[in-house]
């Protein structure tokens, strides 16, 4: 018996290839290709195969090239301490080699984990309907506004977001609108949050989503998000509320304000630092139920009478709807779905608010002590902030990014004279070091 | 064989493993200790307070109540599962690739390089020549890839309205090119189950942008004539689109670039074996030629053009982005030491035996497989049985069915794709599986499954009165 030659992860003996050719009726598995020669690959790839213990090798080398920084990054990807408890239970190859739930009989296992995902989504947003997930926050406001344009009564063509935005995300959003016709166009800000009446002088009938984001992309927290729902209301645009799953925990309930539909992050519960890796939250109110991209789970019951669950209102979807499908989105981020809620459930109420309220302790104490540098204001807007702010530096702030990074700390630069920070529980115990860093390099 | 999968029955509530909710709550008041003002926070916060050993109890129960392919063979034709080597979650756990993306590329030179390395292997087996690993999943491949293709026209004043799919196609492309904004044109499918080439001169002209083609297509054939295909279609000066679900058949045999496709999205959980994790993350990188690349998404990552190391740049036409960041950064890690650990030999023998495993298996059972010679996959028919309902009655016998009802053009479609990864006696298994539900009695299909954690399940009453969340049930 021999396997040495062939994916070590198939389980043939030459005696049990010989057999099964014998069984098929052909020679060899060449046989069995149908492709013509003008086509065909001589398979030379130039790829040497290597030994599980070399390429672990090899990465750990290759990575080991990333300097090791402490970073105060944010600006849409964040970390928390991610309990042990997550990756052993979400690790189990029950949950980790599954695929989507089609037989749902032999899945109960996951769809319960993806109910109960979409029910704490329930939760923190105060809406009737939750999915269980979408790549990203970018790609969850992208698909938001293909919902919009296909809800709303009457015709439109723009979608109205913060002039202060991820530029990544604005891409994003921007090639969804391509395929439906849609333009984005931006309001002002003011001192970081949302200029209400210039919203409001713009809104009209041929807006068809308006979207604020609590916190803003600089950690700003919106002050004025029922007077935008209102606008939203007024107008028949749909209000998308941009969050963030562990802000939502004690932000104002989005339903509250008016949000038909709220997207964000939940991959700050869950997901270590990923190099950007996310989690799309996707919720609305229940009149657009057939119009939601994306799975979700149902309670229904089985021939027994017992609770069971399965996916569910499959007609919206692309295997069945094909062209008339909500969206094209089929695998989504289940597992870090699966991530978010065992985290959410050994934090608790009471730990992710905890958490939560960290975030804005934390930010407000790091920027109280960078303002008392000299040659640094912060925070630059007069809000209340959640997790990073920016900072004004005297300085040419890509510069001073530049040498802080010497030092060993990251920080973004985020304009000519603007830094950002952001601090979580996993940098908190080294904001003195990035502080004599700044004083330094200032 | 036969399976029992375990269950947690408890009579008197009519529930398995309860939900978190029910194991018990707790309302957190959010204002006694918020440093928020009042105005800004919700007052109360209800949510689950489990122990962690009450936490891992639960989530334990609920994967034993979870087919997996660690569990047995899942032959879900065009979705395919097969074994996620242990390793690869070792490499990408490492805690220096754990990086921020607005990380400076001076600072992630690590991660360029895995990046750079993983953009250049894909291109390779492909045959393609620029590569972008952003798309977070299969579906958004496609996206990009059209989203590619359509900025390529309009680059060159060339406005077209049409995207031709084959009738056979997967879904997602229909929604692709609707999502794109494009028109759909379907294809019927020839006689012999592959593209007629009549029908594809008549489907394809001045409107038509794509023809968007999986090869071998979703029965598993070849397609023969792919290159009057990509003649056809360029000749009308459209462009021609590789859906890579089948690519893992290909290996080593056959490259897209070579058969005149001009784009293609690879799925790396079914050529390169990263795990699907119950429904995603997957990744869906996006090859395409010489006179595509410049449309990619921003950012792509090659040798620096100063020094060394590798950085950055934006492609000059560049579609924008795909994804807020890079895309399924763990994803992708775990599908570059994949690729690295099979080599030029272990991935042309994967293939081998996929195609292998796919022709003993349909020697094997007793239904019959109405078009090959077929690849990695075929198409068998349950005939005058419900596909269905003989696929309830395998849950009992050890393995997961196949995928059912699809493609439309064979009647009651079993479409299998056992993988590489099973042995001979795991596919005489999964044969016996096969015949021993296809010749049941209608009562015993009807009243399966018998063995899993729960019984048949009403599908149409949970989409007629959808009860999406624990708060919907206790609303009731």
């Amino acid at each position: 018996m021999s396997r040495a030659d062939g994916t070590p992860y198939a389980p043939h003996t030459d005696a049990e290839t010989a057999a099964m050719l014998a069984a098929i009726g052909v020679d060899d598995e060449e046989a069995l290709f149908d492709i013509p020669e003008p086509v065909a690959f001589d398979g030379d790839f130039g790829i040497e195969p290597r030994t599980e213990r070399e390429i672990r090798d090899e990465c750990a080398r290759i990575f080991e090239r990333n300097d090791d920084l402490t970073e105060f990054l944010g600006r849409g990807h964040y970390a928390h301490y991610v309990p042990s408890v997550v990756d052993h239970l979400s690790d189990r190859a029950e949950f980790l080699t599954s695929y989507t739930q089609y037989q749902p009989e032999v899945s109960q296992g996951f769809l319960q984990a993806l109910f109960e995902y979409q029910s704490m989504l329930v939760e923190l947003t105060g809406l009737d309907v939750a999915n269980c997930s979408m790549y990203d926050a970018a790609t969850a406001l992208g698909e938001a506004a293909t919902l919009a344009d296909r809800v709303r009564s009457t015709s439109g063509d723009t979608v109205l977001v913060p002039e202060q935005l991820r530029e990544g995300k604005r891409a994003v959003l921007e090639n969804y609108c391509d395929g439906a016709d849609l333009t984005v166009e931006t309001y002002p800000m003011a001192d970081g949050t949302a200029d209400v009446d210039a919203i409001a002088d713009r809104a009209g009938d041929d807006v068809v989503m308006l979207y604020a984001e609590s916190p803003t992309v600089r950690g700003c927290l919106e002050e004025r998000l029922a007077a935008i729902g209102d606008v939203a209301d007024e107008t028949d645009a749909l209000f998308a509320l941009g969050s963030d799953v562990v802000a939502l925990s004690v932000l104002e309930s989005p339903a509250a304000v008016g949000a038909d539909v709220v997207v964000g992050e939940a991959g700050s519960l869950g997901l270590p630092t990923s190099y950007g890796m996310g989690l799309g939250i996707f919720a609305c109110r229940d009149d657009f139920l057939r119009q939601v991209p994306g799975r979700l789970v149902g309670a229904s019951e089985d021939a027994n009478g017992d609770r069971a669950y399965t996916l569910t209102l499959q007609t919206r979807e692309q295997h069945i709807r094909k062209e008339r499908a909500t969206s094209n989105i089929c695998t989504n981020q289940a597992w870090v779905a699966l991530r978010a809620a065992i985290h959410a459930a050994t934090l608790g109420p009471d730990g992710l608010v905890d958490l939560a309220n960290d975030c804005v302790r934390e930010a407000e104490a790091l920027a109280a002590r960078i303002d008392g540098l000299s040659g640094a204001t912060a925070p630059v807007h007069d809000r209340h902030h959640f997790r990073e702010f920016a900072v004004h530096v005297d300085q040419p702030a890509p510069a001073v990014a530049e040498d802080l990074e010497t030092e060993g700390f990251a920080v973004h630069a985020i304009d000519d004279h603007l830094l950002q920070v952001c601090v979580t529980d996993l940098n908190a115990g080294r904001t003195d070091g990035l502080v004599a860093a700044f004083e330094g390099v200032l | 064989m036969i399976h029992d999968q375990a269950n947690y029955e408890r009579g008197d509530e009519d529930v398995r493993e309860p939900l978190l909710s029910e194991k018990g709550q707790e309302t957190v008041d959010v204002r006694e200790d918020s440093p928020l003002p009042e105005d800004l926070t919700r007052d109360e916060l209800t949510l689950p307070n489990p122990s962690e050993p009450e936490t891992a109890r639960h989530y334990t129960r609920l994967s034993q109540m979870n087919w997996a392919i660690d569990a047995g063979p899942y032959p879900l034709g065009s979705c395919t599962m097969k074994y996620n080597p242990k390793f690869t979650e070792d490499v990408a756990a490492d805690p220096n690739a754990a990086v921020h993306p607005d990380r400076s590329g001076r600072s992630a030179q690590g991660n360029l390089e895995l990046q750079y390395r993983l953009q250049k292997m894909l291109a390779d087996v492909g045959g393609m020549d620029a590569v972008t690993l952003q798309p977070p999943a299969g579906a958004a491949g496609e996206l990009t890839g059209i989203l590619v293709t359509k900025a390529y026209h309009e680059h060159h004043g060339n406005d077209r309205s049409e995207v031709v799919i084959p009738a056979s196609a997967h879904g997602t492309n229909f929604a692709t090119a609707a999502t794109a904004g494009y028109d759909v044109v379907e294809l019927p499918s020839g006689e012999d189950g592959r593209v007629d080439l009549e029908a594809l001169e008549a489907a394809v002209g001045d409107e038509t942008a794509a023809l968007m083609l999986t090869n071998p297509n979703t029965v598993g054939l070849f397609e023969r004539d792919i290159t009057e295909i990509a003649d056809i279609v360029h000749d009308a000066g459209g462009l021609l689109y590789y859906d890579g679900a089948n690519l893992n058949a290909l290996l080593g045999r056959g490259r897209p670039g070579d058969m005149g496709f001009d784009v293609m999205h690879y799925n790396v959980h079914k050529t390169f074996a990263t795990p699907h994790g119950g429904g995603g993350p997957g990744a869906g990188p996006v090859g395409v030629v010489d006179e595509l690349a410049p449309f990619l998404p921003t950012p792509r990552v090659r040798e620096s053009t100063e020094g060394s190391g590798y950085e950055r740049f934006e492609p000059a036409h560049t579609i924008g982005r795909v994804h807020g960041f890079a895309g399924n950064w763990l994803v992708l890690i775990k599908a570059y030491a994949y690729i690295a650990r099979l080599g030029d030999e272990g991935l042309a023998d994967a293939a081998a035996k996929a195609v292998l495993n796919a022709n003993y298996l349909a020697e094997r059972i007793d239904l019959d497989v109405p078009h090959g010679p077929f690849h990695h996959e075929f198409a068998a028919t349950a005939s005058d049985r419900d596909a269905a309902d003989v696929a309830k009655r395998m849950l009992d016998f050890g393995v997961h069915p196949p995928t059912t009802k699809w493609p439309e053009m064979v009647p009651e479609a079993m479409l299998t794709e056992p993988t590489e990864i099973e042995g001979q006696s795991s596919l005489d298994d999964l044969a016996e599986a096969f015949n021993l539900a296809y010749a049941d009695t209608d009562e015993a299909l009807d009243a399966a499954p018998n063995r899993t954690a729960a019984a048949r399940i009403d599908q149409v009453g949970a989409a007629r009165d959808p009860r999406l969340s624990w708060q919907a049930l206790d609303a009731e």
